[in-house]
C-alpha cells in the first residue's frame, strides 16, 4: 500500500506539486491521470524516494520514506520515466545487476529472472545485448529488472509510452496480472482509455493538485459526464494537454 | 560494501566490452610516455651527432675579400658555399641557417690595422641554427685571437698581456643531472596516462549513465549513493591504475634501450625506479579518478563531460611547465603538493638522486589526503537530488 499525504515540491518559484494526497491499495490498480506538466512524474519521484518532498510524507506498507528509504525501496518495484539500459550488457545481465543490488543471492536472482523472462515473453532476447533493442523490448527488460526482487508495490511512470498496440495490450495484461497477484499497482498516464480500461481507482492531478479521486464509475456519476474523457475535462477545467 | 563490489564488477565488465575504452587503457595511455620519449631522444641524438662531427656548410658573401680568413675557416671544418642573392631573406625564410658576409673594405681595414668587420647573419629565434652559429663564431674568434697574438709578438709584446684573466670551466653537472632537464617532462606523461586510462569510465559511469537514462533506475535500488560512488570510483581507478602500471613498465623497458649514453646521460631505470614511481603515483591515480568523476558529475551530457575532462588534462602540465621554466632547488614542502610531488619524485628517481622514504611518504600521504578531500566533495554532490534527474 502506498499512502501519499500532503506532498509538496517546488522548483524555484514553480510549484510542481502542491499538496497531493491519495492512497493506492493492495490488489488494486490506481491510475494517476493528468495533463502533461501536471506534476505526475514529480509526485511519483517523491513516492519512490528519488526526491525529498518539501512538505508531506509518504508511507509504503506503513513505512515512512523519510525514516527508512532503503526499506521502502526493497518493497517498491519502479519503472521510472527514465528507463535506460546498459547497452553492452545482455538483457539477463541487466536484470541480474539490479537483483544483486536488491541483495538477492545468485540462485534466487537467477530463478526470479527466469520467471520474469517467461512471464514477459522475452526468452528470445534474454541473452542478447540490449544495444539495438526495440522500444517494447527495452520496456520489458526495464520492467523485469524493476520487479526482480518481487516487490509488493509497483510504480510505473507512463508504462505504455512509445509502445505499439500489441505491446500496449501485453503491458496492460501484465499490469492486471500484477494486481491479481495482490500487489499494489500505481501508474501514471495521460491517456484516458488506458486509465478507464485498467483502473480500479483514478486520481486526477492538475496543476500540482488532486482534483478528483474516485472509481471510474463514480467519477462519471460525480461529474454527470457521458464519457470518462468528458469527466476528465470537467474536473481539470480545460482541455490543455489532453490526449485521447 | 557488497553493493559497492557489485557496482565495481559491473562497471569493469561492461567497460571491458568497449573496444575503444580497452584500447585507450591498455595501449594509448601506457605507450604515451615511452613513445614520445623514444621520438624525442632519437631526434636529439641524431641532431647532436650531426652537429658536432659533420663539416659545417656556410654560405659566404665576398670570400674573395679575405682569402686568409676563408682558408683558416676551411681548416676548422667549415665548407664555404656560394651565398644566396638576398642573405637576410634566406635566413628569415629558413633557407639558410646562417650567412657570413665579408664586406669589400675588409682588406683595407685589415691592412691599416683597424678592426675589420665581418657580418654574421642569423635568426636567434631559430633554435636549430644556434649550434651552427656558435661553431662559426668560435672559428672566427679563434682566427681573430691568433692573428692578434701574432701582431703583438711582431711589436715585441707578450700575447698574454691581452689576457689578464683566464676562465677555466669546472662543470659540476653529472651525466644524470644533465638528463634531468630533458626528462623533466616524463612524469607529466605518466600522469597523462592516468588521465587517459580513467577518462572513459569517469564519463561513462556518471554523465554517460545519466544521458542513457539509467541513473534514475539505478538509484531506486536499496543501495546508498555512497556505495554506488565507491564502486564507480574503484572501477575508474582500476582502469587508470592499469594504464599507469603498464606505462611505467613499458618505459622501464624502453628507457634502457634508448641511446642516452650518446648524449653523455645516464638514467637509473630499473625495478627500484618502477616500484617507487608506482608508489608515488598510486594516490595520484585515485585523486585523478575522483576529480574526473567530480567534473563529469557536473556535466549534463557525455559531450559536456568530455569537454570538462579534456580541460582538466591541462592541469598537470602546470607544475611541469613551472619547474622547467623556473628551475628551483627542491625543498621538502614541494613533496606535499600533489602533482608537483610526483613530478619531483619521479624526476629525481630517474636521475639517480636520493629520494628518502620520508619524502616519498610525504608525497603519498599528502596526495592521498587531497584525494580524500575531493572524494568528500564528490560524495556530497552525489547525495544531491539534482544528480539523479535525467531531464
Amino acid at each position: 500500500m502506498i499512502d501519499a499525504r500532503g506532498l509538496k515540491k517546488a522548483f524555484g518559484a514553480v510549484k510542481a506539486v502542491d499538496g497531493v494526497s491519495f492512497v493506492a491499495r493492495d490488489g488494486e490498480i490506481t491510475g494517476l491521470l493528468g495533463p502533461n506538466g501536471a506534476g505526475k512524474t514529480t509526485t511519483l519521484r517523491m513516492l519512490y524516494t528519488l526526491m525529498e518532498p518539501d512538505a508531506g510524507s509518504v508511507l509504503v506498507d506503513g513505512i515512512d520514506v523519510a525514516r527508512d528509504a532503503a526499506a521502502v525501496r526493497r518493497r517498491l518495484g519502479v519503472l521510472p520515466d527514465a528507463r535506460g539500459l546498459y547497452k553492452r550488457m545482455t538483457a539477463r545481465e541487466n536484470i541480474d545487476y539490479f537483483a544483486r543490488l536488491q541483495g538477492l543471492d545468485a540462485a534466487t536472482s537467477r530463478a526470479r529472472a527466469d520467471a520474469l523472462i517467461e512471464a514477459l515473453d522475452m526468452g528470445a532476447i534474454a541473452e542478447r545485448r540490449t544495444e539495438g533493442f526495440s522500444q517494447g523490448q527495452r520496456v520489458k527488460t526495464a520492467i523485469a529488472r524493476a520487479l526482480v526482487h518481487d516487490p509488493g508495490n509497483v510504480i510505473l511512470d507512463e508504462p505504455t509510452n512509445g509502445l505499439d498496440v500489441m505491446a500496449t495490450r501485453a503491458m496492460r495484461a501484465f499490469m492486471r496480472r500484477l494486481c491479481d497477484e495482490g500487489r499494489c499497482v500505481l501508474f501514471s498516464s495521460h491517456i484516458m482509455q488506458e486509465v478507464g480500461a485498467l483502473c480500479d481507482r483514478i486520481v486526477v492531478i492538475a496543476q500540482g493538485r488532486v482534483v478528483a479521486d474516485a472509481a471510474p464509475a463514480a467519477l462519471l456519476e460525480e461529474t454527470g459526464a457521458a464519457s470518462l474523457e468528458d469527466a476528465f475535462v470537467a474536473v481539470i477545467g480545460s482541455e490543455e494537454g489532453l490526449a485521447a | 560494501m557488497l553493493s559497492a563490489l557489485t557496482v565495481f564488477l559491473k562497471e569493469v565488465r561492461e567497460n571491458l566490452r568497449d573496444r575503444r575504452t580497452v584500447l585507450n587503457t591498455l595501449l594509448t595511455g601506457p605507450l604515451l610516455a615511452p613513445a614520445i620519449f623514444t621520438l624525442i631522444i632519437n631526434a636529439v641524438v641524431a641532431r647532436e651527432l650531426d652537429k658536432a662531427e659533420r663539416p659545417l656548410p656556410v654560405p659566404v658573401i665576398g670570400a674573395a675579400h679575405a682569402p686568409n680568413l676563408v682558408a683558416a675557416l676551411r681548416q676548422q671544418g667549415i665548407v664555404v658555399k656560394d651565398a644566396p642573392a638576398d642573405p637576410e631573406r634566406a635566413v628569415r625564410d629558413m633557407d639558410a641557417d646562417l650567412v657570413l658576409r665579408i664586406p669589400a673594405d675588409f682588406a683595407a681595414s685589415w691592412r691599416k690595422g683597424e678592426p675589420a668587420e665581418v657580418e654574421l647573419i642569423y635568426d636567434a629565434s631559430q633554435r636549430d641554427a644556434q649550434g651552427s652559429v656558435s661553431r662559426l663564431r668560435s672559428a672566427l674568434e679563434t682566427y681573430s685571437r691568433r692573428t692578434g697574438a701574432l701582431r703583438l709578438l711582431a711589436r715585441g709584446l707578450a700575447p698574454t698581456a691581452m689576457q689578464p684573466v683566464v676562465v677555466a670551466d669546472r662543470d659540476q653537472s653529472t651525466a644524470q643531472t644533465r638528463s634531468g632537464t630533458l626528462f623533466g617532462m616524463l612524469p607529466y606523461f605518466f600522469i597523462l596516462g592516468a588521465f587517459i586510462g580513467g577518462m572513459a569510465l569517469a564519463i561513462d559511469t556518471t554523465a554517460g549513465e545519466r544521458e542513457r537514462q539509467s541513473l534514475e533506475p539505478l538509484l531506486v535500488n536499496p543501495v546508498s549513493r555512497g556505495e554506488i560512488l565507491i564502486g564507480k570510483l574503484a572501477a575508474t581507478s582500476a582502469f587508470a591504475l592499469v594504464s599507469v602500471l603498464l606505462g611505467i613498465v613499458a618505459f622501464s623497458i624502453v628507457g634502457r634501450l634508448l641511446p642516452t649514453e650518446k648524449l653523455g646521460m645516464a638514467l637509473e631505470i630499473g625495478p627500484r625506479f618502477a616500484m617507487l614511481t608506482m608508489l608515488a603515483m598510486l594516490p595520484l591515480v585515485f585523486l585523478i579518478a575522483t576529480l574526473q568523476t567530480l567534473a563529469a558529475a557536473f556535466a549534463k551530457s557525455f559531450r559536456e563531460a568530455q569537454t570538462y575532462l579534456s580541460l582538466l588534462m591541462f592541469v598537470p602540465a602546470v607544475p611541469t611547465m613551472l619547474l622547467s621554466l623556473f628551475p628551483v632547488k627542491t625543498e621538502s614542502w614541494m613533496y606535499a603538493i600533489p602533482l608537483m610531488g610526483q613530478q619531483i619524485t619521479i624526476t629525481r628517481l630517474m636521475r639517480g638522486d636520493v629520494v628518502t622514504f620520508g619524502e616519498i611518504g610525504l608525497c603519498f600521504a599528502a596526495t592521498a589526503l587531497a584525494a580524500l578531500a575531493v572524494y568528500a566533495i564528490t560524495a556530497a554532490i552525489y547525495r544531491g537530488e539534482r544528480l539523479a534527474i535525467s531531464t
